[in-house]
């Protein structure tokens, strides 16, 4: 019984999507992420709109993909995909799930302050930047002082 | 006299003028990968370089849609040739070392912000949106860029002579950016950006404030290479870049993967 009979409610897709993981940072859903902006019917068409972390993230067609691929799993046949880049995705879209599990993987959540809060491996206070530039364009490099681990910060914008 | 310039066409032209200049300083910023001088520095080349490159399709992609049908963001970005391209000279020319790099790249930031706060007021809502993404990312490209001017200017006697001597080469390609043709007054007229002349002033402060932190002194002359941004005379340069950037779609046309 792969076919669906009748349309999946709007909450339930968001399930669906919830379990879906980001491409780069699999703990966390592209839901948690903030990325999809809007899920609608248009008659018997599903659209998906979803936003761009970063203009040049190369994440972003794999991201379609896997979306794409969850969802006809679920039996969805008629199925469209929207870029929309306003408003601009911002780091507090990001959920309150989405950044304790960040914290939990090693990646210090983003703050207003610009920096993180603690270290996500000793939760020492005393931190440093590297570079603002990380292993992804959404993530800054940092280091703990005290247990002397590098860090990834998942960059506010 | 000209003919006076279609709304549609001027409007090509700016988007071109805008995505060309991202897209060629994106490719530059790129030739850095696996090269800088520390691991933290090639990350952030390389990232600073995909934002430029994310930039250039929206530029390119509402470009393509203007255009017309049958156009896409990838047949403008591979395969026009130098003289169709649209950037200022200063993105084309050669990154030289790491301190002209950086040089360039705090020239074109410096502008880049202040053009794209004032876009994101545009007429144009897609203009407007795409300004909006982009100066986000600008923002840190610019805090950035300024540090390292900062840093290397102020820094040893070699990097402070390094820095001079890339504001000495630089310099006169910083005035292209604000000249103003037939097309800027189309786009002033429509509200879609600003007069680029207009952009001078907050430039001069941000910059001087900036070079004066890192010790430089700004060369006098206000003189300016131009024809980039026209499309009248790239520089030699540009060629080169482009068969490089350019080689796998025009030796195997339509090549995919």
């Amino acid at each position: 019984m792969s076919q669906v009979t009748t349309q999946p409610s709007i909450t339930q897709i968001w399930d669906w999507l919830d379990a879906v993981p980001d491409p780069e940072i699999p703990v966390i859903s592209l839901v948690d992420l903030g990325i999809i902006r809007d899920v609608a019917w248009d008659g018997g068409t599903l659209v998906v709109s979803v936003t761009p972390t970063y203009s040049g993230c190369p994440a972003t067609a794999v991201i379609a993909l896997d979306i794409e691929t969850a969802l006809r799993g679920h039996g969805i046949t008629d199925l469209k995909l929207k870029t929309q880049i306003s408003p601009a995705w911002t780091t507090d879209w990001l959920s309150e799930k989405g950044r304790a599990k960040l914290e939990d993987y090693g990646i210090a959540p983003p703050q207003a302050a610009g920096g993180p809060e603690k270290c996500p491996n000793c939760g020492s206070k005393h931190v440093t930047k590297v570079s603002q530039f990380g292993s992804t364009p959404c993530k800054a490099h940092w280091r703990c002082q005290d247990c002397l681990e590098p860090f990834d910060y998942f960059k506010c914008i | 006299m000209n003919a006076p310039l279609a709304k549609e066409e001027a409007f090509l032209q700016f988007l071109l003028r805008m995505g060309d200049n991202t897209l060629i300083l994106g490719h530059r910023v790129s030739e850095w990968c696996g090269h800088a001088p520390v691991l933290e520095e090639d990350i952030a080349l390389a990232n600073t370089a995909l934002d430029m490159i994310g930039q250039t399709q929206m530029w390119l992609g509402l470009a393509a849609e203007v255009h017309g049908p049958g156009k896409s963001a990838d047949d403008l970005a591979f395969l026009r040739d130098a003289w169709d391209f649209r950037n200022v000279l200063l993105v084309e020319v050669p990154n030289g070392d790491f301190g002209r790099t950086l040089m360039r790249q705090f020239l074109f930031d410096a502008w880049h912000s202040i053009q794209l706060g004032r876009l994101m007021k545009s007429s144009d809502e897609r203009v407007a949106a795409i300004a909006e993404k982009a100066s986000k990312e600008v923002a840190y490209h610019l805090e950035r860029s300024a540090d390292t001017v900062v840093g290397l200017g102020d820094g040893t006697e070699e990097s402070h002579r390094r820095m001079q001597e890339a504001l000495d080469y630089l310099w006169p390609y910083a005035g292209e950016m604000f000249q103003s043709d037939d097309v800027d007054a189309e786009m002033v007229k429509a509200g879609i950006a600003p007069d680029p002349a207009s952009l001078r002033e907050e430039y001069d402060v941000l910059v001087s404030r900036i070079l004066n932190e890192a010790t430089l002194t700004i060369p006098e002359s206000r003189f300016a290479h131009k024809g980039g941004r026209t499309g009248a005379m790239h520089t030699e340069h540009l060629g080169h870049l482009l068969t490089q950037m350019q080689w796998l779609q025009r030796a195997y046309p339509g090549a995919k993967w």
